[in-house]
């Protein structure tokens, strides 16, 4: 039965592996049930958008021996889906994808999890936020608008943004540090209701991530003025009729240095073996060589950094610090009850 | 008209066997989606967006919107027969829809709710067919204080509904308030009424709330009169769908209004399930029936079911042409999109113009197929009410289950359905309301929000409900319907003295 | 039991649920942020509405002479089928929680069927394994919906 089983899975991985790599060693561990696939958020947005992805495309080339299963788990801005992994110690059919919400969520609102309460399995990507205004406004550069900010007062200016105490505030909040302007910020349930609602005039500006906003900007309602990264995004293809996504300076580059990346990475249930995680590792190595990721990422102009064991633990390490600091700075933190 | 010469382009496209194959399968599928309480058309489409992940995307939405289209007509089925609503959308169905089947009218119901949610979705497809970009503008116009405007006019179109004890209807509903109001408050980002318990995180789902206070609760009662469903009489052959098509034309103002609502709902987005519940509330109010729905009136299946596929389908359109989602399906559906590599927004119908297109032909051709698929089923719908009580009746509970499960994965949510149909049944027994209550449960954190969000633009300015045209018209018009039983009673009075002062 | 004091009890009920959400509310914050309502400011409301309007049922259920409300809540005779549907669903969803929701489906149609229907052993078990396969077909298999599994499935490797 075994045997059988694991010559059903070579068969299967030596399919997929004549598009992407080299068969795997033969004794190497291999779900033996479906996998679960948890989304710490609800169905459409970013997590789910990507999460999906990786389901459609580990099904079409065949590179899991077990589908994917994919489950929402939102509840309290994903709490639920991380305590759910947390609680399922040493199951190595279960993964998470995060989001930033991975450290906010926590500080935020108390629930006592820890992303050391999971195992780091590899950071997929890394998603880019930029500074949008409504096309019809005069802010050419961030250094207008932030002028602007400023001479109107404080609180006349609104950000629009995705949820509370999460990324989109906590780089407002950033933001307003560093220059001195002062936001009134807006909380929404989703990036796209953000992005229409800043072409409705509602909100002044916001910090939407590329994908989305990036329809509105190539239909001439919304305006990038700089990226919130230390680079310029790589993609050089035009977007607009006079600009590619590497034509958005970086925030830095335009005088006021605030940098903010959110982690796309996957996680899994805590107490497993390092097997489990190298083969985790090897399928998401095999997804990131298809065509479909690579046109995913470039649509939505993320930053594709890949990571995967200490390199990514560390990460996680210093990007949980940079998010306490910047959440007690910002008065985020729940009260300690 | 570039538009029709576009649209047929779009039906040689759906036409092909292959994609009308497709959309048989979306259909059925959607169906069946639908029927299953929990299992929604959002989880339906997500659950298969992997699968469509090698077709040409043109098929792929075909198929998807298709099920889409399928779980519309398909929630009707067992808010009738069972008082189950199979979908958040067909709650409102089960006020009339459901007396019906018990006086025996079940394929009478059936009928009358596929064809206005036909007739909802016609209305719908017509508008994005001639009116798209227009419309995307008017959509644009919606910030917070719009959305809370149009909250409480769907508030104001259904109180006063009951004849009840105020002060129970008062309770019920303030207890579907509080219930919604559990979990994160996305505003502050604080967690409300959790106590620690991580259980909670996830709130009151309005699903599980439903499934149990109408499906369980409704089982409950049931069982007081004896082991069996009543509504064996249906009658079960296709004359039903005839005569009943007989009696519609009848109602066409009140489909007129309903697809208007379900229109607006939908593009706004306000939902389909609101829009259902503000149609109902609203028929109710003007027709000449009104006093007698909620006994079995089958203008009180079409005005929710016609606002909710208009809803539903129109919903789609704010999600092609701006990127926004006008249902938890349309934002399944958009990642759908960029998953097979296509940018939804305002260029959408410039540059993938045989993909629209095709979508739009398959609205139309997808919704004739539906509704030929449901109606030719009516008969066999309608006898399942013949199983013997027995064996229905377990199965039943056994989809409920599975239902309140399937809505977030969560074991307690099955407990909590058992609960709510106990509630439901002692409620139902001391005379409190349940509408208000799931009415509350489903606005509740929505209106919350908007109202909140309001205020902070505002900064805490309550102007802000009056400061431009639309909102200050939705406003008007919510206290109109709020007052309506006022307004209607000093018009009689203002005409009885006319009278009286002609006659003398 | 009479309708007064199921009145009664259910009007306290709302009372203890509208206090606790009146003191969670005033835990999160109950007045105004800077210039919007907090996260408590409406949920207080709420609650003090469901207290005020609880009290005044159980004032009425206390003094209201109504003949309505001296009779029994329910005729036990008429009661005792409803307590013959209840009583099996809640052992129902508790053997969900142990043997998964396809095993205690199972055993939930099949002794529904034997014991109201008084079905023949062949109908009983043709039904009640069929539904429950059907549904794991259907949600495992095609949908990839997971259900509550129990020690059955994990036998053959779910």
């Amino acid at each position: 039965m075994v045997n059988l089983r694991a010559k059903y899975i070579f068969a299967g991985a030596a399919f997929a592996a004549a598009a992407t790599l080299a068969p795997t060693a033969f004794a190497q561990w291999q779900p033996t049930k479906p996998v679960t696939f948890v989304i710490p958020a609800g169905t459409g947005g970013g997590a789910d958008q990507m999460a999906r992805m990786i389901q459609g495309i580990a099904a079409k080339y065949n590179l899991t021996s077990q589908p994917i299963v994919v489950v929402n788990k939102a509840g309290g801005a994903g709490a639920e889906g991380f305590l759910d992994v947390k609680q399922s110690n040493g199951d190595p059919h279960k993964i998470i994808i995060t989001l930033s919400n991975l450290f906010t969520t926590p500080l935020a609102t108390g629930v006592p999890f820890n992303w050391k309460d999971m195992t780091p399995v590899a950071m997929l990507a890394l998603d880019q936020f930029v500074l949008w205004v409504n096309a019809e406004t005069p802010y050419k550069t961030p250094k207008d608008y932030l002028d602007a900010v400023k001479a109107g007062g404080p609180n006349k200016f609104k950000m629009g943004g995705t949820g509370s105490k999460q990324e989109d505030q906590i780089i407002t909040v950033a933001i307003e540090k560093l220059t001195g302007a002062k936001f009134t910020y807006i909380p929404y349930k989703g990036g796209g209701d953000v992005a229409v609602q800043l072409v409705g005039k509602h909100v002044d500006s916001t910090v939407n991530n590329p994908i989305e906003a990036v329809a509105q900007w190539r239909a001439g309602s919304l305006r990038p003025l700089c990226v919130l990264d230390s680079k310029r995004m790589p993609y050089k293809e035009k977007m607009t009729s006079d600009m590619s996504w590497n034509d958005i300076p970086t925030c830095k580059e335009t005088g006021f240095d605030v940098e903010y990346l959110m982690l796309r990475g996957i996680f899994m249930s805590p107490g497993v073996q390092q097997q489990h995680v190298d083969y985790y590792v090897g399928v998401f190595k095999k997804v990131m060589e298809t065509p479909e990721w690579k046109d995913f990422m470039e649509k939505g102009a993320f930053n594709t950094t890949f990571m995967t064991g200490k390199e990514y633990s560390d990460w996680v390490a210093n990007a949980e610090k940079a998010h306490l600091e910047l959440m007690k700075e910002a008065g985020f933190l729940a009260k300690t009850n | 008209m570039e538009e029709i010469q576009a649209l047929f382009h779009g039906f040689a496209v759906v036409l092909q066997p292959f994609n009308l194959v497709l959309m048989v399968i979306g259909i059925v599928l959607g169906v069946i989606i639908g029927v299953l309480p929990g299992l929604g058309g959002a989880n339906g489409v997500a659950i298969l967006l992997p699968l469509t992940f090698s077709m040409p995307p043109t098929s792929a939405i075909i198929m998807l919107s298709c099920i889409y289209w399928g779980a519309l007509f398909g929630g009707a089925i067992t808010s009738i027969l069972f008082n189950i609503p199979g979908e958040p959308w067909s709650v409102a169905t089960t006020f009339d829809g459901h007396p019906m089947a018990q006086k025996g009218q079940a394929g009478e119901a059936l009928t009358g709710a596929f064809t206005s949610s036909f007739v909802g979705a016609l209305v719908a497809v017509v508008l994005i067919t001639f009116l798209a970009p227009l419309v995307a503008r008017f959509a644009l116009r919606f910030g917070p204080p719009e959305f809370f405007a149009v909250q409480f006019l769907t508030f104001c179109s259904f109180i006063g509904m009951g004849r009840g004890s105020p002060f129970k209807t008062m309770a019920s509903m303030m207890l579907g308030f509080a219930m919604a109001a559990v979990g994160l408050d996305t505003v502050t980002g604080t967690l409300r009424m959790t106590f620690g318990w991580s259980e909670l995180l996830r709130g009151f789902d309005f699903l599980i709330a439903v499934i149990g206070l109408f499906g369980i609760g409704e089982i409950l009662l049931t069982m007081e009169e004896g082991l069996a469903f009543k509504g064996m009489s249906a009658k079960l052959n296709l004359k039903v769908v005839l005569q009943t098509w007989r009696q519609l034309p009848a109602y066409w103002l009140t489909s007129l209004r309903a697809s208007t609502i379900g229109c607006w709902m939908g593009i706004t987005p306000g939902g389909a399930t609101p829009a259902s519940f503000m149609s109902y509330g609203i028929a109710k109010r003007f027709s000449k029936n009104g006093d007698k729905f909620g006994t079995g009136e089958l203008e009180g299946v079409i005005a929710p079911e016609t606002a909710a596929h208009a809803a539903g389908t129109s919903a789609l359109l704010p999600m092609l042409t701006l990127g926004i989602p006008g249902s938890p399906t349309a934002a399944v559906l958009l990642g759908g999109l960029l998953i097979w590599g296509l940018q939804p927004g305002p260029l959408l119908f410039i540059e993938q113009k045989e993909f629209v297109w095709g979508l739009i032909a398959s609205m139309y051709l997808g919704n004739i197929v539906g509704l030929i698929i449901v109606l030719t089923c009516v008969p066999f719908f309608a006898a399942i009410l013949r199983v013997p009580f027995s064996i229905i009746a377990p199965i039943i509970l056994v989809i409920c289950a599975v239902g309140a499960y399937t809505v977030h994965n969560a074991m307690l949510d099955i407990w909590l359905m058992v609960l709510f149909g106990v509630i439901g049944y002692v409620f139902k027994k001391l005379d409190y309301p349940l509408p208000p209550m799931v009415l509350a449960l489903v606005l509740g954190d929505m209106a919350e929000s908007s109202f909140r969000q309001s205020m902070l633009s505002s900064q805490g300015s309550l102007s802000i409900f009056w400061s431009n045209p639309l909102v200050a018209t939705i406003f008007g018009l919510g206290l109109i319907l709020l007052f309506w039983p006022l307004i209607s009673w000093i018009m009689q009075l203002a005409k009885r003295r006319a009278v009286v002062s002609s006659g003398s | 039991m009479t309708t007064r004091s199921v009145e009664i009890v259910v009007a306290v009920v709302f009372l203890v649920i509208g206090a606790v959400v009146i003191i969670d509310s005033l835990r999160v914050g109950a007045g105004w942020d800077s210039d919007a309502p907090g996260a408590g400011y409406f949920p207080f409301y709420i609650g003090l509405m469901m207290t005020a309007a609880s009290i005044i049922i159980l004032i009425q259920a206390l003094v209201s002479k109504s003949s309505e409300l001296a009779k029994t809540f329910v005729d036990p005779v008429a009661f005792r089928p409803v307590l013959l549907v209840l009583a099996p669903t809640l052992v129902y969803v508790l053997v969900i929680e142990f043997l998964g929701i396809y095993v205690a489906s199972a055993i939930f149609i099949g002794a529904f069927m034997v014991y109201f229907g008084s079905y023949g052993w062949t109908k009983t078990i043709a039904v009640s394994i069929l539904v429950p396969a059907a549904m794991f077909m259907m949600f495992e298999i095609w949908f990839l919906v997971p259900l509550p599994k129990g020690p059955l499935e994990a036998l053959f490797g779910y």
